[in-house]
């Protein structure tokens, strides 16, 4: 017994190859849309997972530090060590700013961490942790910067020594990780001209500069430029307790608001990805729509177009069953290449994409299985118009 | 059918072409594909520890120079950037009344002179007086005894000697009062005069003038600052160094100063004082950084970038930073042990200033430990080794 299929496709197989690619860069397009909607989850949680925290401690009615503007001070995490339950408590600011690299900018999240408590990178891709207490950076491979590399934020140079991978703001910014104090001097620190007429402004200010109380203007002045603000509080929870029952306390006793690994993901991807993400599922489900309807009429009129073969088919007395066979062989032959190039595709295209892109296998098997749906009945179409041939249409016109 | 034969292998060698570069993508990339590391090896090495903080150029010794009585500013004699000399006039205040308060006084003291000369005159005419009554007393003595004269007479005498001594007594006290007038006076007038010295503010020591806070015509209260003056020869860079990396520090330890005025020039110097009380806001420890050749034209209140260098730790198991990783609120590394990974908790010592860490305990020589990774790793990821994972070029 011969394969009708088979035959039929090598009797035209550049043309079936030919379309199966075709259907295959529709299908990774899909696929791609599909690892973009993934990839931008992915970073939300990415970045919760990199700061390793439990709990995460923001000003009091805000949902900080990175859906909303957090600032608490920089000493609210020594009450919050003191709370049963805390094995570490760290400060750390997060700043999305320009930073300067010689003649360009690039637009990263700046972080501002202690070194050896949660929100320090924890794997490096090269090079080494900080050593210095200042003017180090550790910069993720995407903002471009190298080792050794010196750049430029606020008003000091930072040298680059370590890179990092993967470690991007919900935004897709690379990070930019330098020490804590550096990094509350870069976010509140004003420019030297705003320092100065800000110095101006006070000492016009007859109640801040009397005559007669020398000082009070310098220590007005001093009070001025001096600022203990972080964003953050990051709380990593002693092993075996429940972080809510943590984040309770917090709550409860300090006066701030406190999220746990779970709050934090629901505020980053149900509200701050949300529409984002919606937008991009509105366009995955029509791409996918479009496919399928796409994969039906190739099949249907690569069904049309072998009508005279089907007709004498049928004229030599070939059963109904055997010419269906053939048809859906091919459709889910067209599907399987089709798959086969669509994920290769993406997977080639989809690390030049400037945001993240996530191809899960999940989705991979998925999409096959839709696929292979789509093309089996679509084949039922192209069967329909195969079984309903005249076998005269053979010998007539 | 030979064409079908070549057609159809051509199309299955196409068919298993597109699966295996299907089946090497998809093992190549995404979660499956294996995680590259870099690798290395815990060696002994000597390690050479680094601490390193900012400090800002100040002066060990500085003075504020002002009045120590509110007033108004005269006179104003030097300016900021003046070197001055100890005991040189720097400014000098109004005096208001004091010149004239002055003069009064000691017209008052020439008046008191004058006093305690006419005490003593009368002083000495009671004396004449005195001698007077005491001869004429005692030779109207002999004549009564002789009953020349009545006794009445006599005892007349003998009352104007008493009255005489009298006198001469009320004359001398009248003396003493003077004199004691006369010093009150001297004194009055000295007063004056040192308060009038006071008015003009003189440099304590040797410096330069750092500001000039008032201007003639102004006033100030008493304690505020007219001038201030820094000795020059005396600066030396305040070093803030953050307190969990500050082991090691210890007078006398070799700093090396950057000044931001002076870009990739490097000076030396030393610890000179390290200070008890610590900033508890800032968590900061401070200590001195004296210059070992103080430079020329230096700034008070500069920036400094110090780096200090403790002594070497000798042989010591040495591992690269990058390798500790925090996991389930333990530090440790990934050990790679026959192509098995797995997690050991180290106790971490001194940092070197290569970016080596001295492993206290957990490891011994020879352990491959993973040091850089493109992902986070766990037990059973599946690992490639690889010599860098940096981008070309960095």
């Amino acid at each position: 017994m011969i394969s009708l299929a088979g035959r039929d496709i090598l009797h035209s197989w550049g043309k079936f190859v030919l379309t199966g690619m075709g259907l295959g860069l529709l299908i990774g397009a899909t696929l791609t849309m599909a690892g973009v909607y993934r990839g931008m989850v992915d970073d939300a949680k990415v970045l919760l997972t990199s700061s390793g925290a439990d709990i995460w401690v923001v000003q009091k009615d805000t949902q900080g530090p990175y859906a909303e503007a957090s600032s608490i001070r920089d000493d609210a995490y020594r009450g919050v060590l003191g709370l049963p339950g805390v094995a570490q408590a760290a400060n750390v600011t997060y700043l999305t700013m320009q930073v300067r690299h010689g003649a360009r900018d690039e637009r990263t999240m700046v972080v501002g961490f202690e070194p050896g408590q949660p929100g320090e990178p924890p794997n490096l891709l090269a090079g080494r942790r900080l050593l210095r207490g200042h003017f180090e950076a550790i910069a993720d491979v995407k903002t471009g910067f190298r080792l050794g590399e010196r750049i430029s934020i606020r008003r000091h140079d930072y040298e680059v020594v370590g890179l990092t991978r993967r470690m991007v703001s919900t935004g897709g910014d690379p990070m930019v990780f330098i020490p804590l104090k550096d990094a509350q001097e870069a976010q509140f620190l004003k420019d030297n001209d705003a320092i100065i007429s800000e110095r101006a402004r006070t000492a016009t200010n007859p109640a801040l500069n009397r005559p007669g109380v020398p000082g009070l203007l310098d220590a007005v002045n001093a009070a001025q430029t001096v600022n203990h603000s972080v964003n953050a509080v990051l709380v990593r929870v002693a092993d075996g307790i429940p972080a809510e029952q943590v984040a309770q306390e917090i709550r409860r006793w300090k006066h701030l608001q406190a999220y746990t690994r779970e709050q934090m993901e629901e505020i980053l991807i149900v509200k701050l990805v949300a529409t984002s993400a919606k937008q991009i599922g509105m366009f995955l489900a029509i791409l996918t729509i479009v496919s399928a309807a796409i994969v039906a009429f190739i099949i249907y009129t690569m069904t049309l177009g072998k009508i005279r073969e089907i007709a004498v088919l049928k004229l030599i007395g070939t059963r109904n069953r055997t010419i269906a066979g053939m048809i859906l062989q091919q459709a889910l032959g067209l599907g399987l290449i089709g798959f086969v190039v669509g994920k290769l595709s993406a997977t080639l295209w989809g690390p030049a994409f400037p945001k993240y892109v996530l191809l899960e296998p999940g989705d991979a098997v998925r999409a096959l299985v839709i696929i292979m749906v789509v093309c089996a009945l679509a084949s039922t179409l192209a069967i329909r118009a195969a079984l309903r041939v005249d076998p005269a249409t053979a010998i007539g016109g | 059918m030979s064409i079908s034969i070549s057609r159809r292998s051509a199309f299955i060698l196409a068919g298993v072409a597109l699966l295996l570069a299907f089946i090497w993508v998809v093992a190549r990339s995404g979660p499956l594909a294996p995680v590259r590391v870099t690798v290395a090896q815990v060696a002994r090495a000597d390690l050479a520890p680094l601490l390193f903080g900012i400090g800002v150029v100040e002066a060990r010794r500085s003075y504020l120079v002002g009045p120590t009585t509110a007033g108004r500013v005269r006179r104003v004699a030097v300016d900021v950037g003046d070197r001055v000399q100890a005991g040189q006039l720097l400014a000098e205040m109004d005096p208001v009344d004091l010149d004239q308060r002055l003069a009064a006084t000691s017209a008052a003291a020439n008046r008191a002179q004058s006093a305690v000369d006419t005490a003593a005159a009368q002083l000495a005419d009671s004396i004449a007086r005195r001698e007077v009554a005491a001869a004429n007393a005692r030779r109207y003595e002999d004549l009564g005894q002789k009953g020349f004269v009545s006794s009445s007479v006599t005892e007349g005498k003998a009352q104007e000697l008493k009255s005489a001594a009298a006198q001469f007594a009320s004359a001398d006290a009248a003396l003493a009062g003077a004199r004691q007038d006369l010093a009150r006076l001297n004194a009055e007038r000295d007063g004056a005069q040192q308060q009038r010295s006071n008015l003009r503010l003189l440099a304590p020591a040797d410096g330069v003038v750092t500001a000039r806070d008032a201007e003639p015509g102004s006033t100030v209260v008493a304690g505020q600052a007219v001038l201030r003056l820094v000795a020059a020869d005396s600066l030396w860079v305040k070093l803030r160094l953050d307190q969990n990396r500050s082991a090691g520090l210890q007078v006398g330890l070799p700093a090396e100063i950057a000044l931001r005025s002076r870009p990739g020039q490097v000076l030396s110097g030393k610890v000179a004082r390290i200070e008890m009380l610590s900033d508890s806001v800032t968590e900061e420890r401070i200590a001195q950084v004296a210059f070992d050749t103080p430079p020329r034209d230096i700034s008070v209140g500069e920036m400094s970038e110090i780096t200090l260098r403790p002594p070497p730790v000798k042989q010591a198991l040495t591992l690269p930073n990058a390798a500790l990783r925090l996991r389930g609120g333990k530090t440790g590394v990934w050990v790679h042990l026959a192509d098995k990974l797995g997690f050991v908790a180290v106790k971490a010592g001194t940092s070197g200033a290569d970016g080596k860490v001295q492993i206290l305990e957990g490891l011994k020589e020879g352990d491959a430990v993973i040091v850089h990774s493109e992902r986070d790793l766990s037990e059973d990821s599946r690992i490639k080794v690889v010599s860098t994972l940096a981008p070309a070029g960095s």
